[in-house]
């Protein structure tokens, strides 16, 4: 599972900052049939988490009603340096796991 | 007798204009950009949101890790892409001198992966081959598109052009009809574009994913409701070859966003 992580490489202590996942994912809805007539089975990336050095700041749960390729956005405070770590999990039991690092300054 | 001189110079005029048609550019000439929404122009625009990056991350992996064969990475012999894939794709299709035949990007990757990787050529379509196909054109976007016809293509483009030409299918319809007589018209919901190749691999949200040229011109072939030819059939072939004539000047968007 290919996914892109992206916020501000440097941010002042306190600005708020935007952060941007985007994680490649069919989410098979399960409501479709293949060419042989065979229900496909859900599959959705159901949970994602977001942790800012070890602290969960982001948490959305995903169904069958969010197109494939989920990309979402939110914005968080810049506290300390350190790493933003993004953790989710399908219905097929598949985790994935993306990371991006950010430098705050005085 | 003057009746039947009149019938055959008429029949002969139709076949003498018909073998005379020149190759036609649109004009103006329009990517297929200028035909979608505004939301789809942004999410294209968008190199994080425009879901077609997904594909060139993974083939920007891709092209340094070894897979399968000899274990030789594309950056082996091809170093950064950045430099070495400028322009590639602009220039594609192409006559491949070993192989004397006419080769599409994707052709061309695989066929590295047998000559110089010894590994098995990725199947059409497959997440790899589409992933370092949007990776190498991506290297050459804003580049214009520039296919020259000469010697060696002349036979290949040829049949191109017939072949969008040619009515076929149910619909009886040719390429021209709806790409070159009426774009900029609507077809129910949606606007006929010129029917450039010029942001492929691309994403279309009809297909939730990155594909070729080849799977959107198979699209336009069951629209018509005529035979698909199956990926990498030389008809396609000539056809993509006399498209990236067609196209000619665009800049290459690699990975497009489409509807």
């Amino acid at each position: 599972m290919i996914a892109r992580v992206q916020l501000p490489r440097e941010a002042k202590r306190g600005e708020v900052i935007e952060v941007r996942i985007a994680i490649q994912h069919a989410m098979e809805t399960g409501f479709r049939y293949d060419h042989a007539g065979k229900a496909v089975p859900r599959n959705v990336i159901n949970s994602l988490v977001c942790r800012y050095n070890g602290a969960e700041i982001f948490r959305a749960e995903l169904g069958s009603g969010i197109a494939a390729n989920p990309y979402l956005q939110f914005y968080t405070v810049a506290r300390a340096s350190g790493e933003i770590e993004f953790t989710w999990i399908d219905d097929a039991g598949a985790r994935g796991s993306e990371r991006a690092s950010i430098t705050v300054v005085e | 007798m003057l009746l039947r001189l009149a019938v055959a110079l008429l029949m002969l005029v139709p076949a003498s204009a018909g073998s005379a048609a020149q190759p036609q550019r649109p004009s103006p000439l329009k990517s297929g950009i200028e035909f979608v929404s505004a939301e789809i122009r942004a999410l294209q625009r968008d190199d994080f949101a425009n879901p077609g990056m997904l594909w060139v991350a993974r083939g920007e992996k891709l092209w340094s890790a070894g897979s399968g064969g000899n274990g030789k990475p594309c950056a082996g012999c091809h170093g950064n892409a950045a430099g070495s894939m400028k322009g590639v794709a602009a220039r594609y299709p192409a006559i491949e001198p070993g192989a004397a035949r006419l080769v599409n990007l994707e052709g061309r990757i695989n066929l590295c992966r047998v000559r110089h990787q010894q590994a098995e050529a990725f199947k059409h379509e497959s997440e790899e081959l589409l992933a370092l196909t949007a990776y190498a054109a991506h290297q050459s976007r804003g580049m214009p598109m520039n296919v020259t016809v000469d010697w060696q293509n002349r036979g290949h483009f040829e049949r191109g052009q017939a072949l969008y030409r040619r009515r076929m299918g149910q619909m009886n319809l040719a390429c021209l009809h709806c790409h070159q007589h009426n774009w900029g018209k609507t077809l129910l919901a949606e606007t006929i574009s010129q029917g450039h190749g010029n942001a492929y691999p691309a994403y279309r949200l009809e297909w939730q994913a990155v594909g070729s040229l080849q799977r959107r011109v198979r699209a336009c072939y069951f629209g018509v409701r005529a035979e698909m030819p199956d990926y990498g059939a030389p008809e396609l072939l000539d056809l993509e070859l006399y498209l990236a004539w067609r196209a000619g000047g665009l800049p290459v968007e690699t990975p497009g966003v489409r509807r």
